[in-house]
């Protein structure tokens, strides 16, 4: 049974570091969003483990908590993507007011 | 005959855990691998839903409380509430940053609807500016 635990963590390890590795890398924030979403999923992963190795349900809370706080986040981090728009990783301010043309430009894109 | 039904849950929920784990496992690759933000989402949401249920029915059979089991089911219920709310604003956000090469798609109509509704409001735009123009002229014939 040991071992069977101590591979699912070292699955759960591999892929919470690839999550990180595209989040630090990620060319974009919606890539970051996603790969910390996946880092989220893990860490739920790993929780679940923890409380089925030792057939404790005290740390079973926190996976309610943490489901809804990716949420929020995910969602938060998309709506703030939805402004930037030209060079990626930069944050850019909405055009002036006025600048109707270009708008309509970048939108088709 | 007697089984051992301890046992049996036991090994049952021995691979519900490795089966999760390795979806976990899987979309950690694929997120590192694939090109684009779709086909990345495409492997993150592997271990978001199948993923997570395995690992809670690993979960529920090792812990055997009653109350744990309806804390789990809850926390399938959100995730299968949020997840395609998240997806649908990060694809969305995505499609409108142009993130998403078009020529990939198979099915666009996203953009033709978007193009159609820029063109309704042109049109829209230059029947105003003609019918002020117009309403310009007349007043000052007078």
């Amino acid at each position: 049974m040991t071992v069977v635990f101590v591979v699912a963590i070292a699955l759960l390890t591999v892929a919470a570091g690839c999550a990180i590795y595209r989040a630090e890398r990620g060319p974009s924030m919606l890539d970051r969003t996603i790969a910390l979403d996946v880092f989220t999923t893990t860490i739920v992963g790993a929780i679940a483990l923890e409380a089925a190795y030792s057939r404790r349900a005290t740390t079973i809370p926190i996976l309610v908590v943490m489901s809804l706080v990716a949420f929020v986040g995910s969602v938060t981090v998309a709506r703030f993507a939805a402004v930037e728009r030209e060079e990626e990783g930069l944050i850019e301010l909405p055009p002036p007011l006025g600048d109707v043309d270009d708008r309509a430009e970048g939108s088709e894109r | 005959m007697s089984l051992d039904w301890g046992g049996v849950a036991d090994v049952v929920a021995a691979i519900c855990m490795l089966l999760g784990a390795f979806l976990a496992f899987a979309a950690g690759i694929g997120i590192v691998r694939f090109p684009d933000l779709l086909a990345r989402m495409h492997a993150a949401t592997k271990p978001q839903v199948l993923g997570l249920i395995l690992m809670l029915v690993g979960v529920a059979l090792r812990v055997h409380v009653w109350s744990v089991v309806g804390m789990l089911v809850l926390v399938v219920v959100f995730q299968l509430l949020t997840a395609p709310v998240a997806a649908h604003m990060v694809g969305r956000a995505g499609f409108r940053t142009g993130k998403v090469p078009h020529e990939d798609l198979v099915v666009d109509d996203l953009t033709a609807d978007e193009e159609a509704a820029l063109a309704e409001e042109d049109a829209a735009d230059a029947a105003e500016e003609d019918s002020e123009a117009e309403r310009r002229a007349s007043r000052e014939g007078d």
